[in-house]
């Protein structure tokens, strides 16, 4: 594929290395001459001096035949016109910005970005996760389908210990995948499965109803 | 008419100036308060500080009754983004938006932006005079 890459800071460059390394062919668009040669330095001729936001530089480095254009400078507004451009004038098939201020999101879908990624979000969810009491954990976001697979782990003070799955009123969209007891092997659940403590429970949900599904199996 | 300018530059400046003397209720953002020093002494409208690119910043300057946004900051990209925000989000009547880059301004011209490039028009203002 080839993938075109606006934005050489440290995201732009281990996102380029990472790319290489698969095989792809990848060029990096950077404003700054010094960064530029930095890469060209390490990487090969992989980055060229520009702005990717401006036509003419897409123009010169083949952007109507990218598969892939994304957008990961520190500017949103900067990424939002990149991918833009590259989407409106080039027509390549995807195109992803890097969000930093987590309210940008839903903006950038609404117009027209197909894929966003905060930066700022992953951050704070993975800081957050990391608190060992942190009742919910995202494990993967499918998001073409408007689903996600998270772990709900089972406090010893959840009023449903003891209670088998089939009394727990799930909320819409929610279904239970697999429990992993603490000492046990890991099993599907039925109906009677029995919620002890310590399980952790794998669910598949939706962002709507994960609030819910949390409390129905902690019993809060 | 209710109109929510972004930019107190010179251009802003004049034109939140200009249409407060017509008897417009103007509203301005900037993220320097010292910008505001460009406006006319007589300037009655609001002077607000906060990024034009913040959904909230935006609501607390009035973009769900304005009848008129104009972007005009230095920023080519802030002022499409912004644009964009009050023309798709909060559904303003009129956007306004100045893009210097004359391609970009024309991609965004042709994707229903209401866009104007001072570097075409003053290129073409100066080669007037000069061929006259």
């Amino acid at each position: 594929m080839y993938i075109i890459v606006v934005g050489g800071g440290r995201l732009g460059y281990y996102l380029t290395k990472a790319l290489l390394s698969e095989g792809h062919e990848v060029l990096i668009v950077e404003k700054n001459a010094t960064i530029c040669q930095n890469i060209n330095d390490e990487l090969g001729s992989v980055c060229i001096r520009g702005d990717g936001c401006e036509t003419a530089t897409l123009a010169e480095i083949g952007t109507a035949r990218a598969d892939m254009f994304i957008a990961v400078t520190g500017d949103d507004e900067d990424n939002l016109v990149a991918c833009q451009v590259a989407k409106h004038k080039f027509n390549v098939p995807r195109t992803t910005a890097r969000v930093r201020n987590p309210q940008n999101e839903t903006i950038f879908k609404k117009l027209g970005i197909d894929v966003t990624v905060s930066s700022t979000n992953l951050i704070l969810e993975s800081i957050k996760e990391e608190v060992p009491t942190h009742p919910l954990t995202h494990l993967l976001t499918i998001r073409d389908k408007g689903l996600e697979i998270v772990e709900v782990k089972i406090p010893p003070d959840a009023t449903t210990i003891g209670k088998p799955v089939k009394e727990l009123s799930l909320p819409p969209g929610s279904r239970l995948a697999l429990i992993i007891p603490k000492e046990r092997k890991p099993r599907v659940p039925t109906s009677d499965t029995i919620l002890r403590d310590g399980d952790r429970v794998i669910a598949v949900t939706t962002p709507e109803s994960e609030e819910a599904l949390r409390a129905v199996l902690r019993g809060t | 008419m209710k109109v929510v300018i972004m930019g107190c530059g010179r251009v802003g400046a004049q034109l939140a100036g200009l249409l407060d003397t017509d008897g417009h209720s103007v509203t301005i953002l900037d993220t320097d308060a010292y910008s505001f020093r460009r406006l006319p002494p007589t300037f009655s409208g609001t002077a607000l500080i906060g990024n034009g690119l913040n959904e909230e910043v935006l609501k607390k300057a009035g973009i769900e009754e304005a009848d008129a946004f104009v972007a005009v900051t230095q920023g080519d990209n802030r002022n499409v983004m912004a644009s964009q925000i009050a023309k798709h989000i909060f559904n303003v009547p009129k956007v306004v938006c100045r893009i210097y880059d004359p391609l970009r301004q024309e991609l965004y011209n042709t994707l229903g932006l209401e866009t104007f490039s001072p570097t075409t028009i003053f290129a073409q203002m100066l080669r007037e005079k000069l061929e006259s």
